[in-house]
C-alpha cells in the first residue's frame, strides 16, 4: 500500500505556476510596486519562461527598485548580467515595462480609428490631449487596455502587473466597463445629435440649453466633435472592454492583495478581497508587507526586557563598560523593545483577525533598508515564494 | 542656508490647506491634527474629506460624514465631498434651477460628463472649497486631498477648464478660484511625508509638479513617523560592545532571561533609524529652503482616533513655535 504523500503546501511559487496573470493591487505606500517585482523576479529565477512585469504607478518606482532608469512602455528585458551581480541564475526571462498613459492612448486611437483622417483629428483635439494626457483617472483604463493587449500577443508566460493608485483601489476593475458603457450611452448621442443633423430633438433641448449656459457653445462644439469622432471607433471600444472584463474574471488569472499590518491600509487591503470575492474574481495570495520580526513578540523576551528596564543599574555594575553610559543606555535598549513588541504584537492582532484568508497568505519583513536593486528584491521574493 | 522656521504667513492666517501626500504616510491624521489647531487658534475650520472614506471623521470620533458639513468640535465642521452634491448645489446656486425632484436623470448626465471629461470631478471638488473660502462660510478650510498625483490635477483644473472653454458662465467662475488658489496669502500645499525613500522622492517629484504645472504654493512639509534617535555616537560604540557574546550572557545571566532579542531588537531600530536619516537629509537638501519642515515623531501606541489626532497636533504645535 503507498501512503499519499501530503498535498504540497500552498505558496506563490505554486499559485503562480499555473496563471498566466498575476495583478497585485492593495492601498497605495505598502510597498506594492516592490512585491509586484519581486514577484516577477522570483518566477523568472524557478519558473523560467518569459515573464513580465507590468507597472502602471505614474511614480517610476519600479525602475528604481530594478536599477534601471528610463523603462518605458515598450518591454525590455532585464538583461542577465544583472542577475549575474544578484548572485542569482535565472531559469527564464524577466521583462519590465512602464506604462505611458498618453502614449498608450495614441496607439490606441491608432488601431481603433477607421481611417487616417479620423485618427488624426483626434489625436489633434484639445479635448483629447487633455484627457488622455492630463487627468490621472484615464490611467486606469488604458492600464487594462494595455495588459489585455500585451497578453494578447502570447509573448510572455506570466504577467504581473502592478495596478495604477487610484482614490478607490477597485476603479481599474471598473475602468474598461464604464469605457464601454459610455459609449452605449444615450446622452452621448443627445449631445451628439445636435450639432451632426442640426435638428435638436424635443428630448435634448433642456440637457443642452443648461449645457449652452454653464459651459459656453464653442466647448460644446469642441466636446461634440469629439465625441462624434469617438463614435467611429465604438464597436472596436466596447467589444475590446468586454474583452477585457472577461480576461480578468479567467482561470488563468490571479490576484494578489499586498498590504502592511498597519490597521488603515489593512483594513482597506480586506475591504478589497472582500469585493475581489464578490466579483467572483480570484483571490490568490495575501501578502504582508514590512511586518515586524517574530522575537518581538516573544514574551520571554519582553519579560526580560522589562527586568532590564527596571534594573539597568544593577546591570551596568556587572559589566566592564563604562557605567555612567552603561545604565541609560541598557535603559533606552529596554524601552525601544517595548515600543517595538507592541507595535509587533498589534501587528500579529491585525494578522488573526484577516477576516478573508485566501490559500496563500505571505509576509515579508521590515527591511531595514529601502530595495533598490535586484538583489533587494531576490531577498524579499525569498521570504515570501516558498 | 538655514531653514525657515515657519512660512512669511503663519500657517494659521491662510484660508485654504491642502494637505496631500502618498497613500499611508498619515495623511488623515495630519489633516485632522491641523484642524484641531487652527480650531485652538479661535478659528471656524472646516475639514474636508476628499476620499470620502471617513477617515477624518473617525480622526475626531464622529459618525460618518457627508456632503453637508457636521460640527464634531468646538470650531471644527467636516465634510465628505461629493461631486454629485456639489454639482446640484451648483445648478442651485448659480443658475437657480432646482435639483431636488428627479435627480436620476442629473445623475446619470453627470456620471456620463464625468467619465467624458474626468476634469469635470476635480473642478467640482476645487470649486466646492473655493467657493465656501471666497463666502467666508469658514475662517480657514483645511482639505484631506488625494495621494499626491491627483491633488495636481484639482489645483490645475480651473486653468485646465480655463484653457478649454473660452466662454460661458464656467469661465468666469474658474477665474476667481484661480485668484484663490494662486495666492499663497490665502491657499497653501502641505505635503506629508515619512522618512522613507519612496515617500521622500515622491514628494520632491510633488512639490516640483507643483511649482510646474499649478499656480499654487507650497507653504509647508510635515515629516510624519520620524523615529526617535537611541543612541549617541558614543552611546553606540557602548552598544557594539554589549552586542559581544560575553557580555550579552552576562546581561542574560543578572536578568534570568536571554537578553539577545532585545539588543537585537535595538539594532534593528538603530538602523531603521539610520535608513530613515538619510532620507531626511535627501528631504532637507532639495527641498526650497523657504519652505518649513515640521517633524511628527513616530508614535508607537495604537494610530487613530482623537488621541493620535491629539498627539500629532501636540508634535506640530512644537515644531511650529505656536
Amino acid at each position: 500500500m503507498t501512503i499519499p504523500s501530503p498535498p504540497p503546501r500552498p505558496s506563490l511559487d505554486r499559485l503562480l505556476a499555473s496563471k498566466e496573470i498575476a495583478i497585485t493591487c492593495g492601498p497605495g505606500g505598502v510597498g506594492k510596486t516592490t512585491v509586484a517585482a519581486a514577484t516577477a523576479v522570483m518566477a523568472a529565477c524557478h519558473h523560467g519562461g518569459k515573464v513580465l512585469v507590468l507597472t502602471v504607478d505614474p511614480a517610476r518606482r519600479l525602475a528604481d527598485a530594478l536599477g534601471l532608469a528610463g523603462i518605458g512602455n515598450a518591454e525590455r528585458r532585464i538583461l542577465p548580467e544583472w542577475f549575474k551581480e544578484a548572485g542569482v541564475t535565472p531559469r527564464g526571462e524577466l521583462w519590465a515595462a512602464m506604462l505611458d498613459t498618453q502614449a498608450s492612448w495614441d496607439a490606441l486611437i491608432e488601431r481603433h480609428a477607421p481611417d487616417v483622417r479620423t485618427r488624426e483629428e483626434i489625436l489633434r483635439n484639445p479635448l483629447y490631449r487633455n484627457i488622455s494626457g492630463r487627468f490621472v483617472q484615464s490611467h486606469d483604463y488604458i492600464a487594462m487596455e494595455r495588459l489585455f493587449e500585451i497578453h494578447s500577443t502570447g509573448a510572455y508566460d506570466l504577467i504581473v502587473v502592478d495596478t495604477p493608485p487610484s482614490r478607490h483601489a477597485l476603479d481599474f476593475l471598473d475602468a474598461p466597463r464604464r469605457m464601454a458603457e459610455f459609449f452605449s450611452s444615450r446622452l452621448l448621442r443627445w449631445l451628439i445629435v445636435p450639432y451632426r443633423s442640426k435638428v435638436i430633438t424635443m428630448a435634448s433641448r433642456p440637457f443642452q440649453q443648461v449645457a449652452d449656459r454653464v459651459l459656453g457653445t464653442q466647448f460644446l462644439t469642441d466636446i461634440s466633435e469629439f465625441f462624434i469622432l469617438f463614435q467611429s471607433m465604438h464597436a472596436g471600444f466596447i467589444e475590446r472592454a468586454e474583452a477585457v472584463v472577461r480576461l480578468l474574471g479567467e482561470r488563468r488569472t490571479t490576484f494578489v492583495v499586498v498590504s502592511t499590518l498597519e490597521s488603515t491600509p489593512l483594513a482597506e487591503a480586506e475591504l478589497f478581497s472582500e469585493e475581489l470575492l464578490r466579483r467572483h474574481l480570484h483571490l490568490g495570495a495575501v501578502v504582508l508587507n514590512r511586518t515586524l520580526p517574530d522575537y518581538l513578540r516573544d514574551p520571554e523576551a519582553l519579560a526580560t526586557a522589562s527586568a532590564l528596564e527596571d534594573r539597568a543599574e544593577e546591570v551596568a555594575t556587572r559589566l566592564d563598560t563604562d557605567p555612567a553610559l552603561t545604565a541609560p543606555l541598557l535603559r533606552e535598549v529596554a524601552e525601544s523593545f517595548i515600543n517595538f513588541s507592541l507595535v509587533a504584537r498589534r501587528e500579529a492582532e491585525q494578522r488573526d483577525e484577516l477576516a478573508q484568508t485566501p490559500e496563500v497568505v505571505a509576509s515579508a519583513p521590515a527591511f531595514a533598508h529601502d530595495i533598490a536593486s535586484l538583489s533587494g528584491l531576490f531577498a524579499l521574493g525569498e521570504t515570501i515564494w516558498h | 542656508m538655514t531653514r525657515a522656521s515657519e512660512a512669511p504667513v503663519g500657517l494659521f492666517h491662510r484660508e485654504l490647506l491642502f494637505v496631500t501626500g502618498k497613500g499611508g504616510v498619515g495623511k488623515t491624521t495630519v489633516a485632522a491634527a491641523l484642524a484641531q489647531l487652527g480650531a485652538e487658534q479661535g478659528k471656524r475650520v472646516l475639514a474636508c474629506d476628499i476620499d470620502a472614506t471617513g477617515g477624518l471623521g473617525a480622526m475626531f470620533e464622529s459618525g460618518p460624514t457627508r456632503f453637508t458639513p457636521s460640527q464634531v468640535a468646538p470650531g471644527i465642521w467636516v465634510m465628505s465631498m461629493d461631486t454629485e452634491a456639489s454639482l446640484r448645489e451648483y445648478l442651485k446656486v448659480n443658475l437657480r434651477i432646482p435639483v431636488t425632484g428627479r435627480i436620476g436623470p442629473l445623475a446619470r448626465a453627470f456620471d456620463f460628463v464625468a467619465t467624458a471629461a474626468p476634469g469635470v470631478r476635480e473642478i467640482l471638488t476645487v470649486g466646492k472649497l473655493c467657493w465656501e473660502v471666497r463666502e467666508r462660510h469658514f475662517d480657514l478650510v483645511v482639505v484631506d486631498a488625494p495621494a499626491s498625483g491627483h491633488v495636481v490635477g484639482q489645483l490645475g483644473a480651473p486653468q485646465a477648464i480655463n484653457d478649454l472653454v473660452k466662454v460661458g458662465q464656467i469661465r468666469s467662475q474658474t477665474d476667481w478660484m484661480i485668484e484663490i488658489l494662486s495666492n499663497p496669502e490665502r491657499t497653501g500645499v502641505v505635503p506629508v511625508t515619512t522618512p522613507e525613500e519612496m515617500p521622500v522622492s515622491e514628494t520632491l517629484e510633488l512639490t516640483d509638479r507643483i511649482a510646474r504645472e499649478t499656480s499654487a504654493s507650497v507653504v509647508a512639509v510635515v515629516v510624519n513617523r520620524v523615529l526617535p534617535e537611541l543612541f549617541t555616537t558614543r552611546e553606540e560604540e557602548v552598544f557594539e560592545q554589549l552586542r559581544t557574546p560575553s557580555r550579552t550572557a552576562v546581561i542574560s545571566a543578572v536578568l534570568g532571561g536571554d537578553a539577545s532579542p532585545v539588543l537585537e531588537a535595538a539594532r534593528l531600530a538603530v538602523s531603521m533609524r539610520r535608513a530613515r536619516a538619510l532620507h531626511l537629509q535627501r528631504l532637507e537638501a532639495r527641498l526650497d529652503p523657504a519652505v518649513p519642515m515640521l517633524l511628527v515623531p513616530y508614535l508607537f501606541t495604537r494610530v487613530g482616533g482623537l488621541r493620535s489626532t491629539r498627539q500629532v497636533a501636540s508634535a506640530l504645535v512644537d515644531e511650529l513655535g505656536l
